[in-house]
């Protein structure tokens, strides 16, 4: 369909020229890395060495700081004078939508390829071979564009992009509030059922597994699980909210 | 339905909650032709041309566009038409070119082809030196230019402008005025609002007048204008006696009132042999009238007199 193609440059191109949004995208997720190898490794102790543990979560949380960010640029594009323009050329709502989930899509793509070369360079060692590899590709890339939806149903319901930006937080929480960072079993026990039941932790222990060489065959259904229907739900919100705020 | 008719409407009605914005509006616009829909804020201007932009939907009444109705066919009419709204539908992180070629892609256009309809409207509108620069460096006037260029990127045969010169300079407004002009003699039929008399005197064939979501008249400039005069002559009282006793010797001639500073203001051609009559008519003591003036007409008067006495809510 070229109106998505032609929507996904476009979103492309904006974010290649917001400065914010790319340091967002790109420079965050690294220092989160960073912050959480050397600041917090040391005072966690889980037996293997944290590096390998926290990786996969890192991922997590450079996935939901990049996707977060479509909850932003759809709200600006909501707000704007342009949404009346698009929808005057009968662009549909979910077309233009994409066309931000593809765009963050490939900033996470880059953000990704980015975070595991500094870990790498930390002294990450994926013990893995490429089928499992592109396997947890697979699985990040659709927790990510899952979560994008959901951010851009977000962006849609809010009336300004600064509380757009409020999305983050809250998947943020979800990323803290799981195994991506320490492992449930330390934390308080009235938080350990949340944890073990919310998608962030099926989808660490997913990729966890791929990139460890460990068995991920249980969460990797539930994660996939949870991906599929946050996206389906999340589309069809979104398609739901679009209607009712151009009505 | 007339094939003759690039926009027909009958009885539009609108609400937003208990609000009744528009009452029952009828709308005729003749194919090729300029309509300007001239009113205050809050009149309904913009919600008419949303409606007829298929980007709202009307309670009650119906329209037809470029021959399809706005509410059964939209994707129809959406092939035909394009909108430049109040704020302009442009992303400020792309340059001029890439915001035009983007919208003639979208309207349908090829990719090569939408490259030459991106150069070939830079040039039109005269903005070949901010090809390469992003949007938002724009100045407001080029802006709004840009923003009408890419209105036209899809060959559209029916233009939507609503409030094209707002916010501009005189500068600005005269540029969007010769391109107004200019769209007119290609032969597509442009609808406009706006709230200054002048500029639809200066643009439209025909202007339809609303206020308060109604249509309180309608008719060519000129037609208008014998209904209000161009210009007012505002008598100016010594005391509030003499400020009564002139309002009733000019009775329902009065286009304008102001008690507080004790001015009477009546619809005049400007002449000296009317100026004259009319202040001997007035005064025929020679001691009620102190001072005079002869102005232009504003929208507040054309309101006045096409209203019967309520004010123009902008005002």
């Amino acid at each position: 369909m070229p109106g998505a193609l032609i929507m996904a440059g476009r979103s492309l191109r904006l974010s290649v020229r917001s400065p914010d949004a790319l340091l967002t995208a790109l420079l965050l997720p690294v220092m989160l890395m960073v912050v959480f190898v050397y600041l917090f490794g040391g005072a966690v102790a889980i037996g293997t060495s944290y590096i390998e543990y926290v990786v996969p979560g890192v991922l997590l949380l450079c996935a939901v700081t990049g996707a977060s960010t479509t909850a932003v640029t759809v709200c600006q594009d909501m707000t704007g004078g342009i949404i009346d323009r698009f929808r005057s050329l009968d662009v549909p709502g979910l077309v233009l939508l994409a066309g931000h989930v593809t765009a963050s899509l490939l900033r996470n793509l880059v953000s990704t390829v980015l975070v595991v070369a500094v870990a790498v360079g930390l002294g990450f060692r994926p013990h893995s071979d490429p089928a499992r590899l592109a396997a947890a590709l697979g699985v990040l890339l659709l927790f990510v564009a899952a979560i994008s939806w959901l951010a851009a149903a977000f962006g849609l319901a809010v009336s300004a992009p600064e509380a757009a930006n409020g999305a983050l937080f809250f998947l943020m929480f979800l990323c803290y509030a799981s195994s991506a960072l320490v492992p449930v079993r330390t934390m308080p026990w009235w938080l350990r059922g949340f944890a073990r039941h919310q998608p962030a932790t099926p989808v660490t222990e997913t990729l966890r597994g791929l990139l460890l060489g460990q068995p991920a065959g249980g969460q990797l259904w539930a994660a996939l699980g949870w991906c599929v229907g946050i996206l389906t739900v999340s589309v069809l919100l979104s398609a739901v909210l679009f209607g009712r705020r151009t009505a | 339905m007339s094939d003759e008719l690039a926009i027909e409407a009958s009885g539009l009605a609108k609400s937003y909650g208990t609000v009744r914005v528009l009452n029952g509006i009828d709308l005729r616009v003749p194919c090729g032709s300029v309509f300007a829909l001239l009113g205050p804020n809050g009149a309904g201007k913009t919600t008419t041309v949303r409606i007829l932009a298929t980007l709202s939907r009307a309670d009650g009444g119906r329209a037809r566009v470029a021959g399809f109705d706005v509410a059964r066919d939209r994707h129809q009419v959406r092939r035909r038409i394009s909108l430049t709204g109040q704020f302009a539908a442009l992303d400020a992180a792309q340059t001029g070119e890439e915001n035009l070629r983007m919208i003639a892609r979208l309207a349908g256009l090829p990719r090569a082809a939408a490259r030459r309809r991106a150069a070939e409207l830079l040039e039109q509108f005269e903005l070949t030196q901010a090809v390469g620069r992003r949007v938002g460096t724009y100045s407001g006037g080029l802006r709004r230019r840009l923003d009408l260029a890419a209105g036209l990127a899809g060959h559209p045969s029916v233009i939507f402008l609503d409030e094209p010169s707002a916010g501009l300079d005189p500068q600005g407004r005269l540029i969007t005025w010769q391109v107004i002009a200019g769209l007119a003699a290609s032969g597509v039929t442009v609808f406009l609002t706006t709230q200054y008399l002048e500029e639809a005197d200066r643009l439209a064939g025909q202007i339809a007048v609303l206020n308060g979501g109604v249509v309180v008249a309608e008719g060519t400039a000129a037609e208008l204008k014998r209904r209000v005069a161009a210009q007012r002559l505002d008598l100016t009282c010594p005391t509030a006696g003499a400020f009564g006793q002139v309002s009733q010797i000019l009775a329902d001639r009065v286009v304008h009132l102001d008690p507080a500073a004790l001015t009477v203001g009546v619809a005049t051609d400007g002449s000296a042999a009317q100026v004259r009559a009319l202040l001997d008519e007035a005064d025929p003591g020679r001691d009620l009238i102190a001072s005079f003036a002869v102005r232009g007409a504003t929208l507040d008067d054309v309101f006045f007199a096409l209203t019967g006495g309520a004010r123009c809510p902008a005002r």
